[in-house]
């Protein structure tokens, strides 16, 4: 798909382009973002669009369904993503007001990124803290390419190893976050013998978490097949509430962080879930969940990133739980 | 105001455990337990379950003292969560595991191959535990690490111990 495949407007008033993808229509002003779809319309604050428009477009719709909030989403179906308004909605769907979508992924990506790209002003980032960024609001101004164009980091082995992610330094300008100005930063002792150093290797995950310049971007430093280490700092809210398709499971590595839990398909509230440092908890493949952290805190995502498992799950082959007991 | 922020982390002699509110759920669901509590009550050493999802488990694992040596024919990883753990690597001469055995095992002895090196860990620092390497831990003071590793014949589930019910 190219730049010309997508739908959009020359600016409006506020300098924005609209954007037109399936039935699906969007459009930005000063504070708000505006979706209509053929059987309703939903407005949100364009702060919180955004950061969850970041997220989505960074992670490729990640594992199962980004909720951008109670109405409106996507459903990964890993070739194909299902955009929808209220269909996670008891009353939409009650009302009939819900609307379902699919299309080829890369359609929905490009789409995706070109509102992200003019929609995101000069001095926002929508994947900075809210503390460590300026607001959205307002009538466009420029553009910050740079921050919602971050590679996503995936080590195909384990960061730190010579050829796979490179370590964070304040020479790489990764400085230490604020939050994190207390933590260790001595790197392991490291011996490989010759010929063994791409085996012999170690590294300072804490602070490596400590120098991260995101929140809530779980991303890949260790591989063990499908077993995938997905650590991750976070502050404030977690901008989406994810709905799982498959067990995802959470281990706190400092400080803490509160899980709002709740059906995946109703939203019908079903756990809180407080987390502090050293405990673990699952995640069921049933649930959708957004997490609250009053200090920036490190939290490893732990995934399977086994591709058949949500099918598995979907026919009953594989439980929501992970474990019985 | 200047705000001074301090970094939590646990420790074995010093940790906090969150919880579970249920509201409409069963906190079984959940599996939650505390790394820093299961080493408390885990004997030197053992692979305990802390996570699982399908064969894929991170165990929790009590160091104290020298493990066993072990290998594995896949990558795992180790990450210390409290104390200090060095970490020695021995190239075998050949495997001691079918390339499709997943899991780690015990060697049952001294490895024959070629030193590697060693790494010393400590804590928030994570190591790859390469495949088809023998490796042994030594805690001079008793700590606490995570594996991210397969489900072996040496891993040891008792969540109805572990977990909140």
């Amino acid at each position: 798909m190219t730049i010309t495949d997508i739908q959009s407007t020359p600016p409006n008033e506020q300098g924005y382009r609209e954007y037109s993808l399936g039935g699906f229509h969007f459009r930005r002003d000063e504070f708000f973002v505006h979706i209509t779809w053929p059987t309703g319309k939903h407005v949100a604050s364009i702060d919180a669009f955004l950061r969850a428009l970041q997220r989505d477009v960074a992670w490729d719709f990640f594992y199962g369904t980004v909720n951008f909030d109670h109405v409106f989403g996507t459903v990964n179906h890993y070739g194909t993503v299902d955009m929808f308004a209220g269909r996670f909605n008891d009353a939409y769907r009650r009302a009939e007001l819900d609307h379902t979508e699919n299309f080829e992924t890369p359609v929905i990506r490009e789409t995706f990124k070109a509102i992200l790209a003019d929609w995101t002003n000069q001095s926002f980032d929508p994947f900075a803290s809210p503390a460590e960024t300026a607001k959205p609001f307002g009538a466009k101004d420029g553009d910050n390419i740079s921050a919602v164009t971050r590679r996503r980091i995936a080590a195909s082995r384990m960061v730190g190893i010579p050829g796979d992610e490179a370590l964070r330094s304040d020479e790489s300008g990764f400085p230490v976050n604020r939050m994190f100005a207390d933590v260790p930063q001595d790197e392991p002792d490291v011996h490989p013998l010759p010929g063994f150093e791409k085996d012999v290797a170690a590294f300072n995950l804490f602070a490596y978490l400590s120098r991260s310049d995101v929140t809530w971007n779980p991303s890949v430093v260790s591989v063990c097949k499908d077993s995938l280490y997905c650590p991750t700092t976070e502050e404030y809210i977690l901008p989406i509430v994810h709905g799982n398709d498959r067990v995802e499971w959470f281990v706190q590595l400092s400080d803490e962080i509160v899980w709002d839990v709740q059906d995946r398909d109703t939203g019908a509230p079903r756990a809180k879930v407080t987390m502090k440092a050293g405990d673990v908890a699952a995640m069921p493949a049933d649930i959708r969940h957004q997490g609250y952290s009053p200090k920036r805190s490190m939290l490893l995502v732990w995934e399977n990133g086994d591709t058949g498992l949500p099918e598995r799950i979907s026919k009953g082959l594989e439980s929501v739980y992970p474990v019985e007991f | 105001m200047t705000t001074k922020y301090v970094t939590k982390f646990g420790s074995l002699e010093n940790y906090e455990k969150g919880g579970i509110e249920i509201i409409d759920d069963d906190p079984k669901h959940f599996v939650f337990s505390n790394i820093f509590e299961v080493a408390n009550s885990s004997k030197p050493w053992e692979k305990v379950a802390v996570a699982k999802n399908t064969k894929y488990v991170i165990e929790g694992v009590r160091a104290e003292g020298t493990s066993e040596w072990r290998t594995c024919a896949h990558d795992e990883f180790v990450t210390v969560l409290d104390g200090e753990v060095k970490v020695e690597f021995v190239k075998l001469a050949t495997p001691a595991v079918p390339a499709d055995k997943e899991g780690s095992v015990a060697l049952g002895g001294e490895p024959t191959g070629t030193p590697m090196g060693h790494v010393v860990l400590r804590r928030g620092h994570q190591a790859l535990l390469p495949a088809n390497a023998a490796y042994r831990f030594t805690a001079n003071r008793t700590g606490v690490l995570i594996q991210q590793a397969i489900h072996g014949d040496d891993t040891v589930e008792r969540w109805a111990d572990i977990c909140l019910s």
